[in-house]
């Protein structure tokens, strides 16, 4: 396959749609008046603290981050009962193994960045190479970048066709796909750049990788939602959401919690089909839970 | 009668509806005579079926006149008033002072330069708080009923059509009910001004038996009207109450009709123009 | 895991009990009195005619507060101190008389709580909207207007100004403080003085506008507020001291004062109903056009005179845009409006409740076919209609004519661009439209052809002090908002 393939692919298999910017904004700010207290802000956090793709992605990480990181995914809050395990830890490719020991035996999955993380800037024969390694390591769940350079030139047929390798090579492995909507710049690249993945084959779409200044806003996350749901409409495949970066506070967290449950529906209130991408996210949430279901605010001591 | 004598012809003035000049359907008319008490001419008298057919070619024609643009707009205005300084004798012959006949040449020269400035003097854009680009644009009313004063026969009128007709109005008119020859001679200009069949029909005849019936079609949006008692500025406020027409009644009287501080004013244009504010979203 | 599953049936969303929010009630007390008399002369003061009126909360059908009703005399009274206090207010430096109006917006900010329960209290309409929308905006209206009033010189070139005088103001119970703001700010901002009639189902923060203007000490009789029903305010706006009225609310009703006033030489601004076309082009933008037709359509419950109420869909998406307007109605919530999660509200009125169901009523006898996707039980009091469509809707249809006033829209379908308009403007009425379509050039020519006086491309039932607004048509006379607001409130002098 070649880099700039010109034959037709899943890139044509649906018509662009466009996003008006302001109504859309305009929506996905309504999402933030819900008001969710009591009984459903609890139900409400333990599905954030379980739908949470606990992440280290620093250039920094050693064996010792990535257990403490596993320690905290597997038993997120010492001594509060009924809180869940995380979803996913997900770690650089060279921590694969390492984490899949962690939390053998466990509900956690292991996802990695392969592909050539977070620019994508190298050859794919390369990227693909990565990505077998990491499924070979024992990964659960591969998060891919696009390459924005091909997608921004109008290449969309390469676009398309890496993601499909990709997903080849990934095997059982579930393919999330980062779409980098930062650098993606409008909000029809968003849309667009979703039903391209979508068409491919990714089985998550995902936000961003996290090293964009302009990550997970409400906006584009209603616009990737909107492509799931139209994929959903038309052909009855459920696709994943993954938001990542930026996203630091329980109250955000639940505002998308609600726009998934007003755009996607109940379906989709579920590890399986949401994630968030988050690293300190967690410490948040299980500051609220602890409140919740212990009275006083915690001290910034109580949490590990 | 000596035989050196020619036994002149008696113009019967009509009525002028859709660009043309049809006879009153009433079959009514009325002698007008000169000073001297000869007469000189007969002139329709209007009947409300008149009236109707009239705002029936108004409403066919004001679409069209509305989208011609401002810059032939003013051409035609402009047209108007050159074919009106030909026929300044005419008016002069009807009764028309020299002075009235030379404003009303201005005025529509006047409006013949508005027409393409006043959206930017009565429009304007809105800073509203929100990513929005807001505007307000002045838009023609539609079909405009104009009934003219007594007085200032050709002045009065074309002080009331040229405002409305300059902003992409159509325009029916009874003239003067006093000195009606002005009114059809103006038809005469109309005619050979390149205004577009049905933009502007001009009755003559008797506005007390005529104004009830200029407030209450339901297809007549405004009224432009001058000379009017209480009474009869009762009966045209009326409309508003059949279909919210848009009702202005000018009280001036004699030497006001020459302040062209007021009268060339694009106050006087607001009156028959729609405000429509448009909203649309900037983002990318 | 297995991430893709395909169902065999037709693909649904399930917008179920999955995640039950708790009620989120607004539970701020506010105070009411358990009688409010009539405002005159900087002063409460019970009805000369005895009478009085109980108003209620739409939502529990409970009473609220009794509120005198204003007769003859009362209104004589009112009318009579506006006139009293016009010379001193219009010679106010104009600079101070902003002031006021400043003082004024201030403290309706500070007291946006307070005021936002009340109107959700007595009118119905969701606390959300009265806490993001009504009170912020009869807010920023005050603001708007406050910095014209010492700028009045720059608004009309070449002519001196002066207020029109005694100003009889009407206006109805869809947004009560803000239809206040919208007739009091330029009102006052132009040196005028004003007695205002609120709607007989909402007087209650009119009444509290009322107090705050005794907070902010502004001075007695420049706003005088008498309540009371139809017989009020036709008392008002006949009164032959009055210089102006303004009036909001029905055609109809309108149309009478239109009637009353003729050859009075009395100034009139009317904004009266509408049944405005929402067109969507299959160009659109179509999730922003969907989240158009709910706002449009079921914001304040459809007690909007500028309702998209008759949507026109390019008919090759309608089938599309109705798959999609029934999965968004499938989250509105409709129910409590002080609970913070509240969609929709309750019906204002016993009365407005029976004129929806039936228009509802002849909209199905005629054809139409109703559907109502929204889910939950409707409480068992208060006035309450589930927020609804009609499909196959005839242009001759009485529900595509005629102006329903509640949660109700008429879909129809067109083919071309020209049949679009032609449908658009097949109305007696002219306030408002709204075009998507993601074609600019497209967007304009409609947008010009179009007779309403506020075009919504893109977008719908946008507001904003500085935007003017109102009708063409049927729709009514004047402008309320921006610079064109102040010329109902101005004489113009050469």
């Amino acid at each position: 396959m070649t880099a700039a393939s010109s034959h037709s692919s899943s890139a044509d298999n649906f018509k662009r749609r466009r996003v008006d910017r302001v109504a859309s904004d305009g929506r996905a700010a309504s999402f933030t008046t819900r008001s969710v207290k009591n009984a459903a802000k609890i139900q409400g956090l333990r599905w954030v603290v379980s739908m949470t793709d606990l992440t280290t992605l620093e250039g920094k990480d050693s064996p010792q981050t990535v257990r403490a990181l596993c320690r905290k995914a597997l038993r997120p809050a010492v001594g509060v009962d009924g809180i869940p395990a995380v979803a996913a830890v997900c770690v650089y490719p060279a921590f694969v193994a390492l984490a899949k020991e962690c939390v053998a035996g466990s509900s956690v999955q292991v996802a990695s960045v392969a592909t050539s993380f977070p620019s994508g800037q190298a050859p794919l024969a390369l990227r693909l190479e990565e990505v077998r390694q990491v499924v070979q390591d024992g990964a659960d769940e591969v998060d891919m970048v696009i390459s924005r350079g091909a997608f921004l030139a109008g290449d969309k047929h390469r676009v398309s066709d890496e993601i499909s390798a990709v997903k080849t090579a990934c095997g059982a492995a579930h393919l999330k796909v980062i779409l980098e909507t930062g650098e993606l710049e409008t909000y029809d690249n968003v849309r667009w750049a979703s039903d391209l993945a979508i068409h491919a084959g990714a089985d998550f779409i995902k936000t961003s990788t996290g090293k964009v200044s302009l990550a997970a806003i409400m906006g584009v996350i209603l616009v990737m939602l909107e492509a799931i749901r139209d994929h959903f409409l038309s052909s009855g495949k459920m696709i994943g959401m993954k938001p990542a970066g930026g996203i630091r506070s329980a109250k955000e967290a639940l505002h998308y919690l609600i726009m998934v449950k007003e755009t996607l529906g109940d379906a989709w209130l579920s590890p399986q089909w949401f994630r968030f991408g988050a690293s300190s996210l967690l410490d948040d949430v299980l500051r609220q839970l602890r409140k919740q279901e212990l009275g006083p605010y915690t001290a910034h001591y109580d949490v590990y | 009668m000596s035989s050196s004598e020619r036994l002149p012809i008696l113009k019967t003035f009509k009525l002028f509806i859709n660009g043309a000049f049809p006879r009153t359907e009433s079959g009514r008319t009325m002698i007008v005579n000169a000073a001297d008490g000869a007469a000189i001419a007969h002139l329709c008298l209007a009947s409300r079926k008149d009236l109707r057919n009239a705002v029936a070619a108004a409403r066919t024609a004001q679409s069209g006149w509305q989208k011609r643009s401002a810059y032939n707009k003013g051409q035609v205005l402009y047209r108007m008033a050159e074919m009106l300084e030909g026929k300044s004798a005419e008016f002069l012959g009807a009764g028309c002072e020299p002075i009235e006949i030379t404003e009303a040449i201005d005025r529509l020269v006047a409006f013949a330069g508005w027409a393409d400035k006043y959206p930017q003097i009565l429009g304007c854009a809105n800073p509203v708080a929100g990513p929005f680009h807001n505007f307000t644009i002045p838009e023609a009313t539609g079909v405009v009923g104009v009934i003219a004063p007594d007085e200032l026969p050709l002045l009065g009128l074309i002080s009331l059509i040229a405002p409305v007709l300059c902003a992409g109005n159509s325009v029916v008119a009874l003239g003067s009910s006093a000195q009606p020859l002005p009114t059809a001679l103006f038809a005469e200009v109309c005619a050979t001004s390149d205004v577009p069949a049905g933009v502007v029909n001009l009755l003559t005849g008797q506005v007390y038996a005529l104004i009830a019936h200029f407030a209450s079609p339901r297809d007549v949006d405004a009224i432009h009207a001058g000379g009017c008692n209480t009474e009869d500025t009762r009966t045209l406020d009326m409309g508003a109450a059949e279909n919210l027409k848009r009702v202005t009644v000018r009280d001036l009287v004699a030497d006001q009709w020459y302040q062209r501080r007021d009268c060339h004013s694009p106050y006087w244009i607001e009156s028959f123009v729609e405000m429509k504010t448009l909203w649309h979203p900037l983002a990318t | 895991m297995s991430t893709n599953s395909t169902n065999s049936s037709t693909p649904a969303l399930d917008f179920g009990q999955k995640w039950k929010l708790d009620a989120a009630p607004e539970t701020t007390p506010v105070q009411i009195a358990d009688e409010y008399g009539l405002f005159i002369n900087g002063d409460f003061r019970a009805a000369l005619s005895g009478q009085t009126m109980v108003t209620i909360n739409p939502a529990t059908e409970e009473a609220l507060a009794q509120f005198a009703v204003a007769g003859l005399a009362d209104v004589d009274a009112a009318v009579a101190a506006a006139r009293k206090a016009l010379p001193a207010w219009q010679q106010l430096p104009a600079v101070e008389r902003g002031k006021y109006l400043y003082r004024l917006a201030r403290r309706l900010q500070e007291r946006a709580r307070e005021f936002a329960i009340l109107e959700t209290m007595d009118g119905g309409k969701p606390i959300k909207e009265s806490r993001d929308v009504d009170i912020p905006e009869a807010a920023k209206h005050f603001f708007y207007h406050a910095g014209w009033a010492d700028k009045l010189d720059y608004a009309f070139p070449n002519r001196q100004v002066e207020p029109v005088g005694v100003c009889a103001q009407i206006i109805p119970w869809n947004f009560p403080l803000l239809m206040a703001a919208w007739k009091i700010a330029p009102a006052l901002a132009c040196g005028n003085t004003v007695v205002l009639k609120p709607a007989e189902t909402t007087p209650l923060t009119a009444l509290r506008l009322a107090e705050v203007l005794q907070e902010i000490k502004l001075p007695a009789g420049v706003v005088n507020i008498v309540t009371g029903g139809g017989e009020t305010g036709a008392a008002l706006a006949n009164h032959p001291d009055v210089n102006k009225v303004a009036f909001t609310g029905s055609t109809e009703v309108g149309k009478t004062l239109a009637a009353a006033a003729a050859g009075t030489g009395k100034k009139l601004t009317l904004e009266l109903g509408g049944k405005s076309p929402h067109i969507i082009m299959e160009d659109a933008c179509l999730d922003q056009a969907i989240e158009g037709v709910i706002q449009g359509i079921y914001f304040n419950q459809g007690h909007v005179c500028c309702a998209g109420s008759r949507l026109l869909v390019q008919e090759s998406i309608l089938a599309e845009v109705m798959q999609r307007l029934e999965l968004r109605m499938k989250t509105l919530r409709v129910g409590n409006p002080l609970d913070k999660n509240t969609d929709v509200g309750a019906i204002n009125s016993a009365a407005q409740l029976q004129i929806i169901q039936d228009y509802i009523r002849v909209g199905q006898e005629e054809g139409a076919e109703l559907c109502t996707p929204t889910q939950g039980e409707l409480p068992e009091v208060g006035f309450w209609q589930a927020p609804c469509f009609f499909k196959g809707v005839q242009p001759v249809h009485t529900i595509a004519r005629e102006e329903i006033f509640g949660p109700v829209l008429s879909v129809l379908s067109f083919r071309t661009p020209e049949e679009a308009l032609q449908r658009a403007n097949q109305s007696p009425y002219g306030l408002a439209a709204g075009i998507w379509t993601d074609k600019g050039s497209k967007m304009f020519s409609l947008a010009s052809r179009i007779k309403a006086g506020v075009v919504w491309c893109n977008s719908y039932n946008r507001f904003d002090a500085a935007s003017p607004f109102g009708g063409f048509k049927q729709s009514g006379f004047g402008r309320e908002g921006g610079r064109h607001g102040l010329r109902a409130y101005l004489n113009l002098k050469s």
